[in-house]
């Protein structure tokens, strides 16, 4: 392999790391209220509301249920009006964003669903209010669970960058479409396969190292 | 301190209206200890969700002093909260923080600076014996401390209220015991008035002065735990107090007693010196006593003699020696 194609990989290796990270970044900015608000207003929440809780629930399963090449084609003139241009790492955040922040507010109401009712209860008969029984209860105590489930959404993010390839997305996924797919270098495209799988491999191990860290419940 | 009035609290599922709190008006004083005792799904976990309105009741009205809560807003009715602490019987500490830090959670709320927070909550992880495990965290920690924890942070904001939901039911006996008698220590010392919620008489026989018994959603009887152990009147009391006397007494023609022990001396030998004193053979059926601090509690059921005669001697005997009796229901 010549030094080009090493520093065609490299570029590609930074590109699809900033890609993934930046979206999962505002994924979750988006996603977090949006499931916190998803849990709250559940009909045994501490701020029922059938009518939140139904149309968010309603417009997530609706963007989930797009499959994902599609969506990134539906959505091109909305990434036109916010990037500029279509093409690009940075253009690809904008339908990454739209896939995975449903996605992660699934997460994280389900997250929040393993924070015991008798915590909410007792964080209540204290006095709390709503806002900081969300604060200082439920994302502290859903914390190793929020993390878990932050690995999970990023290696799907990253799964979907490598897709956006396909329509003129940068990254690894470009390299391994227009080298190995369309030029039949298999050797390219092997190579770039084994640098996602590390990519995700040390995402998975480092966080797990971190939960294990930060979780306080079990001996 | 604590006034119910007709508290009814019903939930309505698909079909069905199920009415956990009945009618239920109670007066609890200041500085006191109150029961409240009943089986399983009696309602009494709901009615003290009533009291600091973690369950809004159907109908009905809460006083916590002079102060209204069914009607209160939600701004007044959390700072109510601040003077009601509760402990539960899954002890629901947060997970995620230590001994230190959960305590400090409600003088976070109260607004308490963090010099002064870390101050009060050393002083009661004093309180509860907890000094060596402020660092811990809670799955560190054994049933009992993480209820003396609870307890610790319940008191933190120096609450007038303390309310207890089946506090002790987690734990082994010799822990329950431990726990009740700080539960009595902190009312005697700040004079906090306590509820306590339970399905074991011998829970509110320890440290309650008065006990209200719980049946479906209603109270049946109420007043002093004194009173009622000796003489109760519902059925449920009698069933929580002798939990097998239905099965003893219902062999046809068996006669039997039911003495209790209200704190008479342990070292007088009551049952021995009846046998031996008025010749008749007693049998044992069942017994239920413990020994606090050199003075008896709890109860003997006897199984009597067939001949009148006999009877009378064995109660006269124990009416001289000023012991409580109650005879089984088929002797009557």
């Amino acid at each position: 392999m010549n030094l080009q194609m090493m520093g065609l990989l490299a570029d590609g290796i930074k590109e699809t790391l900033y890609m993934t990270l930046v979206s999962t970044l505002i994924a979750y900015v988006i996603g977090i209220p949006l499931g916190v608000v998803c849990f709250i207003t559940d009909k045994n929440g501490i701020c029922p509301s059938r009518v939140v809780h139904l149309g968010i629930g309603i417009l997530i399963n609706f963007v989930r249920s797009v499959p994902f090449l599609i969506l990134l084609v539906a959505i091109i003139p909305l990434t036109r009006l916010i990037v500029g241009t279509t093409i690009g790492s940075t253009a690809t955040i904008v339908p990454l964003v739209a896939a995975a922040a449903p996605y992660v507010a699934r997460m994280v109401e389900s997250s929040l669903k393993e924070v015991g009712t008798g915590v909410i209860e007792a964080a209540e008969s204290m006095g709390s209010s709503r806002l900081q029984i969300i604060y200082k209860v439920l994302l502290p105590e859903a914390k190793p669970s929020l993390l878990v489930g932050g690995l999970i959404s990023m290696a799907t993010i990253l799964g979907y960058s490598a897709m956006a390839g396909f329509v003129g997305g940068g990254g690894l996924g470009a390299i391994a479409i227009n080298y190995g797919y369309y030029r039949y270098q298999t050797d390219i495209m092997f190579v770039t396969v084994v640098f996602l799988v590390l990519i995700v491999q040390f995402f998975q191990e480092a966080g797990i190292w971190l939960v294990n860290r930060i979780d306080k419940r079990g001996a | 301190m604590i006034r119910l009035e007709h508290i009814t609290k019903e939930f309505s599922s698909k079909n069905k209206k199920v009415t956990a709190v009945d009618d239920v008006s109670i007066h609890i004083q200041k500085g006191e200890i109150y029961g409240i005792i009943g089986f399983s799904g009696a309602g009494k976990s709901t009615l003290v969700r009533c009291i600091n309105l973690l369950e809004m009741p159907t109908s009905g009205r809460v006083y916590f002093g002079d102060q209204e809560l069914t009607s209160a807003g939600e701004q007044e009715l959390r700072l109510a909260r601040q003077k009601m602490g509760m402990i539960f019987q899954q002890f629901n500490l947060l997970e995620q923080r230590n001994v230190l830090k959960n305590i400090c959670y409600p003088l976070e709320l109260a607004g308490i600076s963090k010099k002064d927070r870390i101050k009060r909550a050393k002083e009661l992880i004093r309180l509860v014996d907890m000094e060596e495990k402020e660092k811990a965290y809670p799955s560190q920690l054994s049933g009992g401390q993480k209820q003396r924890v609870a307890i610790a942070r319940a008191l933190a904001t120096n609450p007038e209220v303390l309310l207890c939901d089946e506090a002790t039911s987690a734990l082994d006996p010799i822990t329950t015991r431990a726990i009740l008698a700080l539960l009595k220590r902190i009312n005697e010392m700040f004079g906090v008035t306590v509820v306590i919620i339970s399905h074991e008489m011998r829970v509110v026989e320890q440290v309650c002065g008065r006990v209200a018994v719980m049946s479906r959603g209603a109270v049946e009887e109420a007043g002093e735990v004194k009173e009622v152990f000796l003489n109760p009147k519902s059925e449920t009391a009698r069933r929580l107090i002798l939990p097998d006397k239905d099965e003893a007494g219902s062999d046809a023609g068996r006669h039997s007693i039911r003495i209790a022990f209200d704190g008479q001396s342990s070292f007088e030998p009551v049952f021995a010196s009846l046998v031996l004193e008025s010749g008749i053979k007693l049998n044992i059926l069942g017994a239920n006593t413990e020994n606090i601090g050199g003075r008896a509690f709890g109860q003997m059921l006897i199984e009597m003699p067939k001949e009148q005669e006999k009877q009378e001697t064995v109660k006269k005997m124990l009416r001289d020696r000023g012991i409580h009796f109650e005879e089984g229901r088929d002797g009557r």
